[in-house]
Protein backbone atom coordinates (compact mmCIF):
# COMPACT_ATOMS: atom_id res chain seq x y z
CA UNK A 1 0.00 0.00 0.00
CA UNK A 2 0.96 4.10 -0.69
CA UNK A 3 2.84 5.12 2.91
CA UNK A 4 1.33 8.37 2.17
CA UNK A 5 -2.65 6.37 2.69
CA UNK A 6 -0.94 4.58 5.31
CA UNK A 7 0.49 8.04 7.05
CA UNK A 8 -3.51 9.14 6.98
CA UNK A 9 -4.56 6.16 8.29
CA UNK A 10 -2.71 5.99 11.43
CA UNK A 11 -2.69 9.85 11.80
CA UNK A 12 -6.72 9.65 11.74
CA UNK A 13 -6.70 6.41 13.65
CA UNK A 14 -4.44 8.14 16.67
CA UNK A 15 -7.13 11.01 16.81
CA UNK A 16 -9.57 9.14 17.34
CA UNK A 17 -8.28 7.16 19.96
CA UNK A 18 -6.53 10.41 21.46
CA UNK A 19 -10.08 11.93 21.66
CA UNK A 20 -11.49 8.57 23.07
CA UNK A 21 -8.64 7.96 25.93
CA UNK A 22 -9.17 11.76 27.28
CA UNK A 23 -12.99 11.09 28.64
CA UNK A 24 -14.48 12.38 31.51
CA UNK A 25 -11.52 13.63 33.77
CA UNK A 26 -12.18 15.01 36.94
CA UNK A 27 -10.85 18.74 37.63
CA UNK A 28 -8.76 17.12 40.44
CA UNK A 29 -6.14 16.20 37.88
CA UNK A 30 -6.55 18.84 34.77
CA UNK A 31 -3.15 19.83 35.76
CA UNK A 32 -1.71 16.65 36.34
CA UNK A 33 -2.97 15.73 32.87
CA UNK A 34 -2.04 19.16 31.23
CA UNK A 35 2.16 18.33 32.58
CA UNK A 36 2.30 14.92 31.87
CA UNK A 37 0.45 15.51 28.34
CA UNK A 38 3.09 17.99 27.92
CA UNK A 39 5.83 15.80 28.45
CA UNK A 40 3.80 13.39 25.86
CA UNK A 41 4.04 16.34 23.06
CA UNK A 42 7.57 16.62 23.57
CA UNK A 43 8.07 13.51 20.92
CA UNK A 44 9.32 16.08 18.61
CA UNK A 45 12.28 15.77 19.90
CA UNK A 46 12.91 12.34 17.76
CA UNK A 47 13.28 13.84 14.14
CA UNK A 48 15.66 16.56 16.24
CA UNK A 49 17.70 13.38 17.22
CA UNK A 50 17.94 12.15 13.41
CA UNK A 51 18.63 15.51 11.80
CA UNK A 52 20.97 16.54 14.17
CA UNK A 53 22.66 12.92 14.06
CA UNK A 54 23.81 13.17 10.17
CA UNK A 55 27.11 13.11 9.62
CA UNK A 56 29.72 15.50 7.99
CA UNK A 57 27.88 15.46 4.39
CA UNK A 58 25.10 17.44 6.09
CA UNK A 59 24.25 21.00 5.68
CA UNK A 60 25.75 23.30 7.97
CA UNK A 61 23.31 25.50 8.24
CA UNK A 62 20.97 22.38 8.91
CA UNK A 63 22.73 20.79 11.29
CA UNK A 64 23.67 23.54 13.73
CA UNK A 65 19.40 24.08 13.44
CA UNK A 66 19.00 20.67 14.78
CA UNK A 67 21.56 20.51 17.27
CA UNK A 68 20.16 23.74 18.83
CA UNK A 69 16.67 21.79 18.15
CA UNK A 70 17.73 18.75 19.87
CA UNK A 71 18.86 21.28 22.77
CA UNK A 72 15.34 22.74 23.31
CA UNK A 73 13.88 19.09 22.69
CA UNK A 74 15.42 17.06 25.70
CA UNK A 75 15.22 19.99 27.97
CA UNK A 76 11.84 19.69 27.53
CA UNK A 77 11.41 16.18 27.85
CA UNK A 78 13.38 15.44 30.56
CA UNK A 79 12.03 18.95 32.28
CA UNK A 80 8.71 17.32 31.69
CA UNK A 81 8.62 14.33 33.24
CA UNK A 82 10.36 15.12 36.11
CA UNK A 83 8.11 17.73 37.01
CA UNK A 84 5.00 15.49 36.22
CA UNK A 85 6.20 13.35 38.43
CA UNK A 86 7.47 15.30 41.20
CA UNK A 87 3.28 16.48 41.19
CA UNK A 88 1.95 13.28 40.69
CA UNK A 89 4.07 12.26 43.64
CA UNK A 90 2.21 14.86 45.88
CA UNK A 91 -1.13 12.62 45.28
CA UNK A 92 -2.04 11.15 48.57
CA UNK A 93 -5.45 9.67 49.80
CA UNK A 94 -6.74 9.71 53.62
CA UNK A 95 -7.34 5.77 53.43
CA UNK A 96 -3.84 3.30 52.92
CA UNK A 97 -3.90 2.74 49.47
CA UNK A 98 -4.61 -1.13 48.58
CA UNK A 99 -2.00 -3.29 47.56
CA UNK A 100 -2.67 -4.79 44.37
CA UNK B 1 30.10 2.18 13.94
CA UNK B 2 26.52 1.84 12.36
CA UNK B 3 24.07 0.15 14.22
CA UNK B 4 20.60 1.07 11.87
CA UNK B 5 17.19 -0.47 12.55
CA UNK B 6 15.25 -1.95 9.40
CA UNK B 7 12.26 1.32 9.04
CA UNK B 8 9.97 -2.16 9.39
CA UNK B 9 10.92 -2.82 13.00
CA UNK B 10 11.26 0.83 13.85
CA UNK B 11 7.37 1.02 13.19
CA UNK B 12 6.96 -2.01 15.63
CA UNK B 13 9.12 -0.04 18.33
CA UNK B 14 6.69 3.28 17.87
CA UNK B 15 3.69 1.44 18.09
CA UNK B 16 5.01 -0.03 21.48
CA UNK B 17 5.73 3.87 22.46
CA UNK B 18 1.62 4.73 21.11
CA UNK B 19 0.62 2.23 23.38
CA UNK B 20 2.30 2.91 26.32
CA UNK B 21 1.13 6.61 25.91
CA UNK B 22 -2.41 5.39 24.85
CA UNK B 23 -2.30 3.59 28.38
CA UNK B 24 -0.20 6.00 30.29
CA UNK B 25 -3.33 8.74 29.41
CA UNK B 26 -5.68 6.51 30.28
CA UNK B 27 -3.98 6.10 33.97
CA UNK B 28 -3.23 9.29 34.60
CA UNK B 29 -7.03 9.77 34.73
CA UNK B 30 -7.47 8.34 38.40
CA UNK B 31 -5.61 10.41 41.17
CA UNK B 32 -4.20 6.41 42.41
CA UNK B 33 -2.74 5.23 38.93
CA UNK B 34 -1.91 8.78 37.89
CA UNK B 35 1.85 8.35 38.71
CA UNK B 36 2.35 4.84 37.23
CA UNK B 37 0.84 6.16 33.97
CA UNK B 38 3.18 9.76 33.75
CA UNK B 39 5.93 6.69 34.37
CA UNK B 40 4.54 3.99 31.83
CA UNK B 41 4.55 7.25 29.31
CA UNK B 42 7.93 8.14 30.26
CA UNK B 43 9.14 4.35 28.91
CA UNK B 44 7.28 5.20 25.70
CA UNK B 45 9.53 8.26 25.26
CA UNK B 46 12.58 5.98 25.97
CA UNK B 47 11.66 3.50 23.76
CA UNK B 48 10.75 6.31 20.92
CA UNK B 49 14.10 8.01 21.07
CA UNK B 50 16.26 5.17 21.39
CA UNK B 51 14.47 3.90 18.25
CA UNK B 52 15.38 7.10 16.65
CA UNK B 53 19.15 7.04 18.06
CA UNK B 54 18.87 3.36 15.30
CA UNK B 55 17.56 5.37 12.13
CA UNK B 56 19.44 5.57 8.78
CA UNK B 57 21.42 8.34 8.94
CA UNK B 58 22.56 9.11 12.09
CA UNK B 59 25.95 8.41 12.63
CA UNK B 60 27.08 11.64 14.71
CA UNK B 61 27.14 10.16 18.29
CA UNK B 62 29.22 12.41 19.86
CA UNK B 63 27.38 15.59 19.43
CA UNK B 64 23.65 13.12 20.29
CA UNK B 65 25.80 12.50 23.38
CA UNK B 66 27.03 16.27 24.36
CA UNK B 67 23.59 17.76 23.67
CA UNK B 68 21.68 14.78 25.74
CA UNK B 69 23.85 15.43 28.73
CA UNK B 70 23.27 19.06 29.08
CA UNK B 71 19.69 19.67 27.93
CA UNK B 72 18.87 16.94 30.52
CA UNK B 73 20.72 18.26 33.34
CA UNK B 74 18.93 21.63 32.29
CA UNK B 75 15.75 20.12 32.13
CA UNK B 76 16.28 18.24 35.21
CA UNK B 77 17.57 21.29 37.53
CA UNK B 78 14.73 23.14 36.31
CA UNK B 79 12.22 20.45 37.53
CA UNK B 80 13.74 20.29 40.63
CA UNK B 81 14.27 23.79 41.09
CA UNK B 82 11.04 25.56 40.63
CA UNK B 83 8.55 25.95 43.56
CA UNK B 84 5.10 24.22 42.21
CA UNK B 85 3.52 27.33 42.38
CA UNK B 86 5.35 28.19 39.33
CA UNK B 87 4.15 24.80 37.46
CA UNK B 88 1.49 26.94 35.20
CA UNK B 89 5.08 29.00 33.46
CA UNK B 90 7.62 26.15 33.83
CA UNK B 91 4.83 24.04 31.69
CA UNK B 92 4.14 27.10 29.23
CA UNK B 93 8.42 27.57 28.56
CA UNK B 94 8.97 24.54 28.33
CA UNK B 95 6.08 23.75 25.96
CA UNK B 96 7.21 26.83 24.02
CA UNK B 97 10.77 25.42 23.33
CA UNK B 98 8.84 21.63 22.18
CA UNK B 99 6.84 24.19 19.22
CA UNK B 100 10.86 25.49 18.62
CA UNK B 101 11.81 22.00 18.13
CA UNK B 102 9.34 21.26 15.03
CA UNK B 103 9.92 24.91 13.98
CA UNK B 104 13.48 24.14 13.77
CA UNK B 105 13.42 21.14 12.31
CA UNK B 106 11.70 21.93 9.89
CA UNK B 107 13.27 24.75 8.83
CA UNK B 108 16.42 22.92 8.76
CA UNK B 109 14.70 20.01 6.88
CA UNK B 110 14.05 22.36 4.11
CA UNK B 111 17.43 23.69 4.61
CA UNK B 112 18.33 20.52 3.29
CA UNK B 113 16.41 19.98 0.00
CA UNK B 114 17.06 23.67 -0.93
CA UNK B 115 20.84 22.83 -0.81
CA UNK B 116 21.07 19.57 -1.56
CA UNK B 117 18.14 18.50 -3.91
CA UNK B 118 15.47 16.21 -3.39
CA UNK B 119 17.77 13.07 -3.06
CA UNK B 120 18.15 13.99 0.75
CA UNK B 121 14.64 12.85 1.28
CA UNK B 122 13.71 9.15 1.78
CA UNK B 123 12.78 6.90 -1.17
CA UNK B 124 8.50 7.22 -0.45
CA UNK B 125 9.07 11.08 0.15
CA UNK B 126 11.56 11.72 -3.33
CA UNK B 127 8.08 10.06 -5.25
CA UNK B 128 5.72 12.87 -3.30
CA UNK B 129 7.82 15.82 -2.88
CA UNK B 130 4.66 18.31 -2.53
CA UNK B 131 3.98 16.36 0.88
CA UNK B 132 6.77 17.12 2.28
CA UNK B 133 6.92 20.75 1.24
CA UNK B 134 3.57 21.16 2.16
CA UNK B 135 4.04 19.49 5.91
CA UNK B 136 6.90 21.53 6.39
CA UNK B 137 4.87 24.43 6.00
CA UNK B 138 2.25 22.90 8.19
CA UNK B 139 4.86 22.28 10.18
CA UNK B 140 6.90 25.23 10.98
CA UNK B 141 3.18 27.59 10.96
CA UNK B 142 2.33 24.81 14.15
CA UNK B 143 5.39 25.47 15.49
CA UNK B 144 6.37 28.89 15.61
CA UNK B 145 2.51 29.49 16.66
CA UNK B 146 3.04 27.41 19.80
CA UNK B 147 6.30 28.99 20.74
CA UNK B 148 5.48 32.26 20.62
CA UNK B 149 2.19 32.06 22.00
CA UNK B 150 3.56 29.93 24.83
CA UNK B 151 6.39 32.11 25.20
CA UNK B 152 3.65 35.13 25.95
CA UNK B 153 1.43 32.69 28.14
CA UNK B 154 4.91 32.46 30.39
CA UNK B 155 5.84 36.24 30.04
CA UNK B 156 2.11 37.01 31.47
CA UNK B 157 2.28 34.01 34.15
CA UNK B 158 5.64 35.41 34.96
CA UNK B 159 4.23 38.97 35.67
CA UNK B 160 6.98 40.46 33.06
CA UNK B 161 3.73 41.57 30.79
CA UNK B 162 0.40 43.05 32.21
CA UNK B 163 -1.57 40.13 32.69
CA UNK B 164 -4.73 42.60 31.56
CA UNK B 165 -5.92 41.10 27.95
CA UNK B 166 -4.95 42.84 25.29
CA UNK B 167 -7.49 43.01 22.03
CA UNK B 168 -6.87 44.43 19.10
CA UNK B 169 -9.44 46.10 16.87
CA UNK B 170 -10.91 44.10 14.58
CA UNK B 171 -8.97 41.33 15.90
CA UNK B 172 -10.50 38.42 14.17
CA UNK B 173 -10.32 40.34 10.75
CA UNK B 174 -6.51 40.31 11.23
CA UNK B 175 -6.08 36.61 12.40
CA UNK B 176 -8.34 35.57 10.05
CA UNK B 177 -5.88 37.89 7.07
CA UNK B 178 -2.91 36.27 8.75
CA UNK B 179 -4.00 32.30 9.14
CA UNK B 180 -5.22 33.21 5.28
CA UNK B 181 -1.57 34.71 4.16
CA UNK B 182 -0.45 31.18 5.78
CA UNK B 183 -2.44 28.83 3.70
CA UNK B 184 -1.48 30.47 0.63
CA UNK B 185 2.03 30.82 1.17
CA UNK B 186 1.97 27.03 1.84
CA UNK B 187 0.18 26.39 -1.09
CA UNK B 188 3.11 28.38 -3.01
CA UNK B 189 5.49 26.27 -1.17
CA UNK B 190 3.81 23.31 -1.89
CA UNK B 191 3.03 24.13 -6.07
CA UNK B 192 7.23 24.85 -6.11
CA UNK B 193 8.15 21.25 -5.14
CA UNK B 194 9.33 20.20 -8.46
CA UNK B 195 11.79 23.16 -8.19
CA UNK B 196 13.36 22.70 -4.47
CA UNK B 197 16.35 24.58 -4.94
CA UNK B 198 14.63 27.90 -5.88
CA UNK B 199 15.40 30.71 -3.12
CA UNK B 200 11.37 31.87 -3.40
CA UNK B 201 11.29 28.79 -1.36
CA UNK B 202 13.20 30.75 1.47
CA UNK B 203 11.11 33.55 1.35
CA UNK B 204 7.77 31.46 1.06
CA UNK B 205 9.03 29.58 4.48
CA UNK B 206 10.40 33.29 6.06
CA UNK B 207 6.58 34.72 5.03
CA UNK B 208 4.79 31.53 6.93
CA UNK B 209 7.24 32.08 10.30
CA UNK B 210 6.54 36.06 10.39
CA UNK B 211 2.84 35.28 9.99
CA UNK B 212 2.85 32.62 12.53
CA UNK B 213 4.76 35.16 15.45
CA UNK B 214 1.88 37.33 14.83
CA UNK B 215 -0.41 34.93 15.19
CA UNK B 216 0.79 33.45 18.28
CA UNK B 217 0.98 37.42 19.63
CA UNK B 218 -2.28 38.67 18.75
CA UNK B 219 -3.97 35.26 20.03
CA UNK B 220 -2.15 35.34 23.58
CA UNK B 221 -1.96 38.83 24.01
CA UNK B 222 -5.99 38.38 23.61
CA UNK B 223 -6.36 36.23 26.73
CA UNK B 224 -6.41 37.57 30.19
CA UNK B 225 -4.92 35.96 33.90
CA UNK B 226 -7.59 33.57 34.95
CA UNK B 227 -7.90 31.97 31.20
CA UNK B 228 -4.38 31.46 30.47
CA UNK B 229 -4.24 27.75 31.37
CA UNK B 230 -7.03 26.94 28.92
CA UNK B 231 -4.65 28.86 26.12
CA UNK B 232 -1.59 26.35 27.54
CA UNK B 233 -3.79 23.00 27.24
CA UNK B 234 -4.43 24.56 23.45
CA UNK B 235 -0.97 25.01 22.88
CA UNK B 236 0.08 21.51 24.23
CA UNK B 237 -2.20 20.24 21.49
CA UNK B 238 -0.75 22.33 19.41
CA UNK B 239 2.86 21.21 20.13
CA UNK B 240 1.35 17.80 19.74
CA UNK B 241 0.05 18.60 16.06
CA UNK B 242 3.28 20.48 14.94
CA UNK B 243 4.55 16.75 16.05
CA UNK B 244 2.52 14.86 13.69
CA UNK B 245 3.24 17.82 10.69
CA UNK B 246 6.76 16.63 11.34
CA UNK B 247 6.21 13.34 11.10
CA UNK B 248 4.44 13.65 7.90
CA UNK B 249 8.07 15.51 6.50
CA UNK B 250 9.84 12.57 6.25
CA UNK B 251 6.95 9.74 6.82
CA UNK B 252 7.90 8.61 10.25
CA UNK B 253 4.82 6.47 11.49
CA UNK B 254 5.67 6.99 15.24
CA UNK B 255 5.64 10.78 15.09
CA UNK B 256 2.63 11.10 13.22
CA UNK B 257 0.34 8.38 15.55
CA UNK B 258 1.67 10.08 18.58
CA UNK B 259 1.75 13.47 17.26
CA UNK B 260 -2.16 13.19 16.91
CA UNK B 261 -2.84 11.02 19.67
CA UNK B 262 -1.27 13.44 21.88
CA UNK B 263 -3.00 16.82 19.75
CA UNK B 264 -6.41 15.07 19.93
CA UNK B 265 -6.42 14.31 23.32
CA UNK B 266 -5.10 18.00 24.43
CA UNK B 267 -7.98 19.28 22.14
CA UNK B 268 -10.44 17.34 24.38
CA UNK B 269 -8.69 18.44 27.48
CA UNK B 270 -8.76 21.88 26.87
CA UNK B 271 -12.29 21.56 26.24
CA UNK B 272 -13.02 20.27 29.29
CA UNK B 273 -11.62 22.65 31.27
CA UNK B 274 -13.37 25.04 29.02
CA UNK B 275 -16.45 23.43 29.87
CA UNK B 276 -16.05 23.46 33.66
CA UNK B 277 -15.46 27.40 33.57
CA UNK B 278 -17.72 27.76 31.19
CA UNK B 279 -16.26 29.24 27.92
CA UNK B 280 -17.06 28.24 24.23
CA UNK B 281 -14.19 26.13 22.73
CA UNK B 282 -14.38 27.66 19.41
CA UNK B 283 -14.17 30.67 21.28
CA UNK B 284 -10.83 29.52 22.41
CA UNK B 285 -9.41 28.47 19.63
CA UNK B 286 -9.87 31.93 17.67
CA UNK B 287 -8.58 33.77 20.39
CA UNK B 288 -11.71 35.30 21.63
CA UNK B 289 -12.14 34.19 25.77
CA UNK B 290 -11.64 36.91 28.31
CA UNK B 291 -14.58 39.02 27.61
CA UNK B 292 -14.28 42.68 27.72
CA UNK B 293 -13.69 43.83 31.37
CA UNK B 294 -17.53 46.33 32.21
CA UNK B 295 -17.03 48.96 34.31
CA UNK B 296 -19.34 48.14 37.31
CA UNK B 297 -21.02 50.82 39.31
CA UNK B 298 -17.89 52.12 41.85
CA UNK B 299 -16.70 49.26 44.53
CA UNK B 300 -17.50 51.97 47.27
CA UNK B 301 -21.28 52.57 46.60
CA UNK B 302 -21.77 48.81 46.97
CA UNK B 303 -19.54 48.13 49.77
CA UNK B 304 -20.04 51.33 52.05
CA UNK B 305 -20.57 50.92 55.31
CA UNK B 306 -21.88 47.29 55.07
CA UNK B 307 -18.91 44.95 55.61
CA UNK B 308 -18.37 43.41 58.92
CA UNK B 309 -14.89 43.26 59.73
CA UNK B 310 -13.76 41.22 62.50
CA UNK B 311 -10.76 39.28 64.47
CA UNK B 312 -9.13 36.35 64.17
CA UNK B 313 -10.27 35.20 67.75
CA UNK B 314 -14.33 35.54 66.99
CA UNK B 315 -13.41 33.45 63.48
CA UNK B 316 -11.50 30.61 66.16
CA UNK B 317 -15.23 30.96 68.30
CA UNK B 318 -17.18 30.75 65.47
CA UNK B 319 -15.04 27.57 63.96
CA UNK B 320 -15.21 25.77 67.50
CA UNK B 321 -19.70 26.31 67.60
CA UNK B 322 -19.60 24.67 63.78
CA UNK B 323 -20.20 20.83 63.25
CA UNK B 324 -19.11 21.25 59.15
CA UNK B 325 -16.07 23.32 57.75
CA UNK B 326 -15.69 23.79 53.79
CA UNK B 327 -13.07 25.70 53.66
CA UNK B 328 -12.30 27.65 49.79
CA UNK B 329 -9.01 28.21 48.66
CA UNK B 330 -8.11 30.75 45.78
CA UNK B 331 -4.95 31.72 44.26
CA UNK B 332 -4.42 34.25 47.23
CA UNK B 333 -3.29 31.09 49.64
CA UNK B 334 -0.63 29.76 47.46
CA UNK B 335 0.42 33.74 47.09
CA UNK B 336 0.59 33.82 50.83
CA UNK B 337 2.47 30.31 51.19
CA UNK B 338 -0.28 29.67 53.71
CA UNK B 339 -0.84 25.74 52.32
CA UNK B 340 0.87 24.62 55.46
CA UNK B 341 -1.25 26.76 58.24
CA UNK B 342 -3.84 26.08 56.11
CA UNK B 343 -3.36 22.23 57.14
CA UNK B 344 -2.76 23.12 60.71
CA UNK B 345 -6.07 24.77 60.93
CA UNK B 346 -7.55 21.58 59.12
CA UNK B 347 -5.77 19.35 61.45
CA UNK B 348 -6.98 21.32 64.74
CA UNK B 349 -10.75 21.05 63.36
CA UNK B 350 -10.65 17.48 62.42
CA UNK B 351 -9.08 16.17 65.66
CA UNK B 352 -11.80 17.72 67.42
CA UNK B 353 -14.23 15.66 65.19
CA UNK B 354 -15.73 18.07 62.80
CA UNK B 355 -16.24 17.36 59.16
CA UNK B 356 -13.67 19.40 56.95
CA UNK B 357 -13.83 19.59 53.14
CA UNK B 358 -11.89 21.72 51.18
CA UNK B 359 -13.84 23.35 47.72
CA UNK B 360 -12.08 23.35 44.84
CA UNK B 361 -13.17 25.50 41.82
CA UNK B 362 -12.10 24.54 38.84
CA UNK B 363 -10.18 27.33 37.96
CA UNK B 364 -8.93 28.12 41.62
CA UNK B 365 -5.28 28.75 41.30
CA UNK B 366 -3.28 29.46 38.53
CA UNK B 367 -4.12 25.91 36.44
CA UNK B 368 -7.32 23.76 36.81
CA UNK B 369 -6.43 21.49 39.76
CA UNK B 370 -3.37 23.31 40.25
CA UNK B 371 -4.71 23.79 44.09
CA UNK B 372 -5.06 20.22 44.10
CA UNK B 373 -1.53 19.60 43.80
CA UNK B 374 -0.06 22.63 46.56
CA UNK B 375 -3.01 21.37 49.13
CA UNK B 376 -1.63 17.79 48.41
CA UNK B 377 1.79 19.08 48.85
CA UNK B 378 1.14 19.64 52.51
CA UNK B 379 -0.65 16.14 53.09
CA UNK B 380 -4.54 17.01 52.66
CA UNK B 381 -5.64 13.74 51.89
CA UNK B 382 -7.29 14.49 48.14
CA UNK B 383 -10.85 12.63 49.17
CA UNK B 384 -11.14 15.96 51.47
CA UNK B 385 -10.92 17.59 47.90
CA UNK B 386 -14.73 18.39 46.22
CA UNK B 387 -15.05 19.25 43.25
CA UNK B 388 -18.05 21.80 41.98
CA UNK B 389 -20.69 19.61 42.33
CA UNK B 390 -19.81 18.05 45.35
CA UNK B 391 -18.75 21.19 47.22
CA UNK B 392 -22.07 22.85 46.27
CA UNK B 393 -23.88 19.84 47.37
CA UNK B 394 -21.85 19.87 51.28
CA UNK B 395 -21.81 23.33 51.13
CA UNK B 396 -25.75 23.68 50.90
CA UNK B 397 -25.80 21.81 54.62
CA UNK B 398 -22.75 23.65 56.26
CA UNK B 399 -21.55 25.85 58.98
CA UNK B 400 -19.18 27.42 57.98
CA UNK B 401 -17.53 28.04 54.44
CA UNK B 402 -13.79 29.92 55.18
CA UNK B 403 -12.80 32.04 51.84
CA UNK B 404 -8.87 31.97 51.73
CA UNK B 405 -7.85 34.29 48.72
CA UNK B 406 -10.63 33.27 46.66
CA UNK B 407 -12.63 35.96 44.76
CA UNK B 408 -14.16 35.85 41.52
CA UNK B 409 -15.21 32.05 42.01
CA UNK B 410 -17.39 32.94 44.81
CA UNK B 411 -19.04 35.73 43.49
CA UNK B 412 -23.37 35.65 42.94
CA UNK B 413 -22.47 38.35 40.52
CA UNK B 414 -21.60 35.21 37.95
CA UNK B 415 -25.37 34.29 38.51
CA UNK B 416 -27.18 37.12 37.88
CA UNK B 417 -24.85 40.29 36.43
CA UNK B 418 -25.50 39.44 32.86
CA UNK B 419 -22.67 42.86 31.99
CA UNK B 420 -19.99 41.25 33.51
CA UNK B 421 -16.82 39.11 32.34
CA UNK B 422 -17.96 36.36 35.07
CA UNK B 423 -21.46 35.69 33.99
CA UNK B 424 -22.40 32.03 33.63
CA UNK B 425 -19.37 30.87 34.81
CA UNK B 426 -20.31 27.97 37.23
CA UNK B 427 -19.64 29.17 41.17
CA UNK B 428 -18.95 27.89 44.58
CA UNK B 429 -22.65 28.53 46.37
CA UNK B 430 -20.71 29.81 49.49
CA UNK B 431 -23.83 31.74 50.29
CA UNK B 432 -25.63 29.13 51.16
CA UNK B 433 -23.47 28.04 53.82
CA UNK B 434 -24.71 29.10 57.85
CA UNK B 435 -21.61 31.55 58.28
CA UNK B 436 -19.08 32.75 55.70
CA UNK B 437 -15.99 34.02 56.87
CA UNK B 438 -13.75 35.62 54.18
CA UNK B 439 -10.11 35.70 54.81
CA UNK B 440 -8.70 38.71 52.67
CA UNK B 441 -5.65 41.27 52.26
CA UNK B 442 -7.88 44.33 51.14
CA UNK B 443 -11.16 44.63 49.18
CA UNK B 444 -9.01 44.62 45.89
CA UNK B 445 -11.63 43.20 42.91
CA UNK B 446 -10.10 39.77 41.45
CA UNK B 447 -8.65 38.84 37.99
CA UNK B 448 -12.40 39.66 36.65
CA UNK B 449 -11.79 43.55 37.76
CA UNK B 450 -15.64 43.60 39.36
CA UNK B 451 -16.43 43.86 43.33
CA UNK B 452 -17.82 41.28 45.24
CA UNK B 453 -21.40 41.44 46.52
CA UNK B 454 -20.90 38.28 48.86
CA UNK B 455 -18.65 40.54 51.40
CA UNK B 456 -22.02 42.55 52.20
CA UNK B 457 -24.11 39.91 52.76
CA UNK B 458 -25.45 39.41 56.26
CA UNK B 459 -24.05 36.45 57.14
CA UNK B 460 -20.99 37.06 56.03
CA UNK B 461 -17.68 38.14 58.04
CA UNK B 462 -14.39 39.43 57.30
CA UNK B 463 -10.82 39.42 58.43
CA UNK B 464 -8.45 42.11 56.16
CA UNK B 465 -4.85 40.10 56.68
CA UNK B 466 -2.71 38.26 54.88
CA UNK B 467 -3.52 34.49 55.09
CA UNK B 468 -0.73 33.28 56.83
CA UNK B 469 -0.99 35.35 60.03
CA UNK B 470 -4.51 35.24 59.94
CA UNK B 471 -4.87 31.36 60.00
CA UNK B 472 -1.65 31.29 62.56
CA UNK B 473 -3.78 33.52 64.58
CA UNK B 474 -6.57 31.32 64.11
CA UNK B 475 -4.79 28.01 65.09
CA UNK B 476 -3.61 30.00 68.12
CA UNK B 477 -6.74 31.05 69.09
CA UNK B 478 -8.61 28.17 68.98
CA UNK B 479 -5.83 26.01 70.38
CA UNK B 480 -6.52 28.14 73.62
CA UNK B 481 -9.93 28.24 73.66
Amino acid sequence: MDPVIIALVLFVFAVIIGFDVINKVPPTLHTPLVVASHAMAAIMVVSAIIVAGEGAEASVLSKVLAVVALLLGVINVVGGYLVADRMLAKFKNSRPVKKA
Amino acid sequence: MELHLDPKIQILFYLVTVVCFVFGLKMLTSPRTARRGNLLSGIGMLVAICTALFSFGVVDYTTILIVFVVGSAIGAVLAYAIDLRAIPQMVAILNGFGGAVSALVGVAELNSVMEKGISTLSADMQRTPSLFFGAVGVDTFIGTLTFWGSMIAFAKLQGLISEKAFSLPFKNVINSLLLLGTVVLTALLTLNASDPGNPINLTYLIGILVLATLLGLTLTMAVGGADMPIIIALFISYAGLSAGALGFTNLNYGLIMVGALVGASGLILTATMAKAINRNFWGIILGNITPPTMVVAGADDIYAGRIKSTSAEEFAMILEAANSVCIVPGYGLAVAQAQGTCRDLYNELTADGKQVTFAIHPVAGRMPGHMNVLLAEVDIPYDKLLELDDSNAFLGDCDVAIILGANDVVNPLARTAKDTPIYGMPILDVDKARTVLVIKRSLSPGFSGIPNPLFINDNTLMLFKDAKPALAEMVKAYRER
